[in-house]
């Protein structure tokens, strides 16, 4: 239903704070901020786009915790199919 | 209040009347579109299902006739003992100029590559060219001067012409129309019909360029990028690899050639195996795409499989000279980013398949018109 | 690309999709409804379906706002956009879409000027640029796409620009979750949340599914992996007897939502006292129109469209669908009288509709073709 992409903040525009310059993989676009007045972005942040809108900032740390649980699921797996592997040589 | 039942049993009746419908609905696909339209809509020119029944029921419905019928590129026909190609294509794109090409050098290369990837070596065009009142005159001389650019790379003259000129507000500045002709060895048969399961998928470099670069040169969706248009003369590239493994009649060699333009290479695909009847298996991360493109894509919501190339094309190729013919598409400059996609396997016949990059599988159809940008 | 990539890892999801059958009880099924169609987008387009075990089924809900209009409100935009010196702007979504009498482009073909744009600040920029003609910007959406539009009505307000209004078709997700799980048939056992629409209301909203329905709902993300988790934890919350609202999308997701969002739709648009969903029929407080305040931004007050409802096609089950009674493919027109070239329905019209994406992407799962071979890579 809404389509929302993660954009680096690369510039504010210094005569108009409300619009900031956004990068999405080398593609950039202003993006209206006004919708981050409790916590305006910097360069630096990354926010989640919506038809030329940030919706909100990213929580990096949030994201790096889910990330950290992802992959710790994806390690314990392939330990487990090696251990499995391991046992059928036997 | 949640319901029990036993997956298993349930399961098979479901899947059963389920691949049921599905039958019913490839029988459906099969079978000719009707065009219902009344009026041509802009989906009409997309390259995609609509472009496919308006050509169908209009076009070949009326002139009907064997070379006509494979809807190729370019037709390939003898004439006193030699073998030609004829090909014709018009142009019409706004911005006329853009990042990396113009419409002029864009009429050039469009028709020289319908000529070189029915296997031809093309030899002159012809050209007519529809102008706007209003039209600066410099901007022409730009055009043109970038056709004769186009047209010295790809080893082609312009021998010929047609100059009209309408009311203002009747064109989009310009629009240009070439025909080509081109000469096709005895010994190399290439047609979307002769894919078989087994060969092998090519493109030739990284997809999309074009499409996006034009998108985002329209200045419409404020977006910029580090992005140029790829448009050029696919003339050498395929001279290289056609000298490189060949397309005999029979035995291993290249089956087909497809310029990817409108409707990019899924719709190339989608050709594919509905002309041989075969399936066509993609490998999602074995698709090359441009980090700026991709970019692109994700914040429009577009997907990159669906968008223009103008110098780009598939190849498919029997697997037993799939290396060769990757070693001869990486040797040119316009092909070093050249790889393998997929494959064409017997079945889902007339279906392309993608494998993504996530693990999963999925369709990858035609699309009705035009990719649109999406906000859901 | 960051935030993106590393939530499509293949490795990953194999190990979470052995987690997720693992959790499954024997014998049970399990029906999930994503209930919004940029779910369901991924959902296909990853070919995520894959990964889930035969007991577990999602079903595919009606957050799709282009999906969901009904076909008057089409009719209505296309009158707005014939009456004179109209410029029409709408998402490239919506061009498609038919009304009783065809599509925006059907109109664009008989003249009208229905423009794409990405942004609606984008027909702002067409207004000031053609002062002579009226800019009406097509508006849609879920509250995800709500504030855009009322930020850019409070902008023109600001601007004192005269020559734009918006055409308000903004719904809200809450009354369409409680129409569907007041449905009598209805057969889901938990909600992957719509986490776009909750960066702006948050999660409290949907406390009421599990206190007044009995169903878990899990926020999430809109990469495949996020989807995959918040199945993972819709089951965990199952199999350990919880029944919670859940935010697997933290990285985006403020529990509050966004208040300044909140406070900017609350400022320039009001509740609909009824709205009409295609598939659904009309819901009570079911979407948001221009307040009085800003009456002369409002397309509705300044135009008088006739909004005559058109009745959704019989033959259509939509309704069905939307709500996990049947599956597209049990829908009586489904992939033959219609086809995303021909939509009868709701469903079919918009490529993240629960048919759409099921005859474009999903076709070929019970085609019984497996994974292709890994290909010799060179």
């Amino acid at each position: 239903m809404c389509l929302g992409i993660p954009g680096e903040v690369v510039e504010i525009r210094p005569d108009r704070p409300d619009i900031a310059t956004v990068d999405v993989s080398g593609v950039r676009r202003a993006i209206n901020i006004g919708l981050l007045d409790e916590r305006p972005p910097h360069p630096g942040d990354w926010v989640l786009i919506h038809v030329g809108f940030a919706l909100s900032l990213i929580d990096e740390a949030e994201a790096r915790a889910a990330l950290d649980f992802l992959t710790g699921i994806g390690r314990a797996y392939d330990d487990e199919l090696a251990a499995l592997r391991a046992s059928s040589i036997d | 209040m949640t319901t029990t039942r036993t997956a298993a049993g349930t399961r098979t009746a479901a899947d059963r009347s389920e691949s049921g419908v599905l039958g019913r609905v490839e029988a459906a696909r099969r079978r000719r579109p009707k065009l219902r339209d009344t009026h041509i809509t802009s989906a009409h020119g997309a390259g995609g299902k609509a472009t496919a029944t308006l050509v169908d029921a209009v076009f070949l419905e009326e002139l009907r006739n064997p070379l006509l019928e494979p809807l190729e590129d370019a037709a390939v026909f003898s004439a006193d003992g030699t073998r030609l190609a004829l090909t014709t294509d018009s142009f019409v794109v706004t911005p006329l100029f853009f990042p990396g090409g113009d419409i002029g050098d864009l009429a050039v290369n469009g028709t020289v590559n319908d000529l070189a990837v029915a296997g031809a070596c093309p030899l002159h065009l012809a050209c007519a060219v529809i102008l706007e009142e209003g039209l600066a005159v410099d901007d022409l001389r730009r055009i043109v001067a970038s056709m004769a650019r186009a047209a010295t790379d790809a080893g082609v003259s312009i021998v010929t012409g047609d100059t009209k000129v309408v009311q203002r507000g009747r064109a989009d500045g310009c629009y240009v129309t070439t025909t080509g002709v081109g000469l096709v060895p005895a010994d190399v048969h290439l047609g979307a019909a002769r894919a078989r399961p087994g060969d092998t998928v090519l493109v030739t470099g990284p997809i999309g360029d074009h499409g996006i670069t034009v998108l985002l040169a329209r200045g419409e969706l404020d977006i910029s990028a580090d992005v140029t248009s790829d448009t050029a003369s696919l003339a050498g590239l395929t001279s290289r690899l056609l000298t490189a493994v060949g397309a005999p009649a029979d035995g291993p060699g290249v089956r087909a050639m497809r310029d990817a333009t409108r409707g990019g290479v899924a719709t190339i695909l989608n050709e594919v195996a509905t002309a041989a009847g075969v399936g066509v298996i993609v490998d999602e991360d074995a698709v090359p795409v441009r980090p700026t493109v991709r970019g692109a894509c994700e914040l429009l919501g577009l997907d990159p499989l669906y968008v223009a190339c103008e110098g780009r094309m598939v190849v498919v190729v029997a697997a037993e000279a799939t290396e060769a013919a990757l070693a001869a598409l990486r040797s040119h400059p316009l092909g070093v980013d050249a790889a393998v996609i997929g494959r064409i396997a017997d079945d889902p016949p007339g279906m392309v398949l993608l494998n993504t990059a996530f693990g999963g599988t999925r369709i990858v159809d035609l699309l009705v018109g035009d990719p649109l940008p999406r906000i859901c | 690309m960051r935030f993106v990539d590393e939530y499509r890892d293949a490795g990953t999801a194999r190990a979470l999709s052995a987690r997720i059958a693992g959790l499954c009880e024997p014998g049970r099924a399990y029906a999930f409804m994503e209930v919004c169609g940029g779910h369901t987008h991924t959902i296909y387009k990853h070919g995520l379906e894959d990964h889930l075990p035969p007991a577990v089924s999602l079903v595919h809900g009606p957050g799709c706002p282009v999906c969901v209009i009904p076909m008057g409100r089409v009719d209505d935009a296309m009158h707005i956009a014939r009456q004179d010196g109209v410029i029409m702007t709408s998402f490239g979504d919506m061009m498609r879409v038919p009304g009783s009498h065809g599509s925006f482009f059907d109109a664009n073909a008989e003249g009208t000027d229905i423009r794409m744009v990405y942004s609606p600040l984008d027909s702002l920029k067409i207004a000031r640029a053609n002062p002579d003609r009226r800019v009406v910007f097509m508006a849609i959406g879920f509250e995800t796409t709500t504030p855009s539009t009322a930020l850019t009505v409070r902008r023109a307000a600001a601007e004192g620009l005269r020559n734009f209004s918006v055409f308000c078709n903004h719904i809200t997700i809450v009354p369409a979750l409680r129409a569907i799980l007041d449905s009598p048939d209805v057969r889901i056992d938990g909600f992957v949340g719509p986490g776009h629409v909750s960066t702006v209301i948050g999660c409290r909203p949907y406390d009421f599914i599990p206190r007044d329905y009995g169903r878990p709902l899990v926020v999430s993300g809109f990469e495949p992996l996020d989807i995959l988790q918040s199945i993972h934890q819709l089951l965990r919350q199952l199999r350990d007897g919880r029944c919670e609202v859940e935010n697997q999308y933290t990285r985006v997701v403020a529990a509050a939502g966004n208040p300044v969002a909140l406070a900017v739709i609350d400022e320039v648009l009001e509740p609909r006292p009824d709205f009409e969903w295609r598939g659904l029929g009309r819901i009570p407080w079911s979407a948001m129109r221009v307040r009085e305040r800003y009456a002369a931004f409002d397309a509705e007050r300044i135009f008088a469209p006739p909004g005559a409802r058109v009745e959704d096609p019989k033959a259509c089950q939509c309704g069905e669908v939307l709500t996990g009674v049947i599956k597209p493919w049990e829908c009586k027109v489904f992939g033959t009288g219609c086809t995303p070239e021909t939509p009868i329905g709701a469903c079919m019209v918009s490529p993240e509709g629960a048919c759409a994406a099921y005859y474009n992407f999903g076709r070929a799962r019970h085609r019984a073709t497996g994974p292709a071979k890994e290909l010799s890579r060179s």
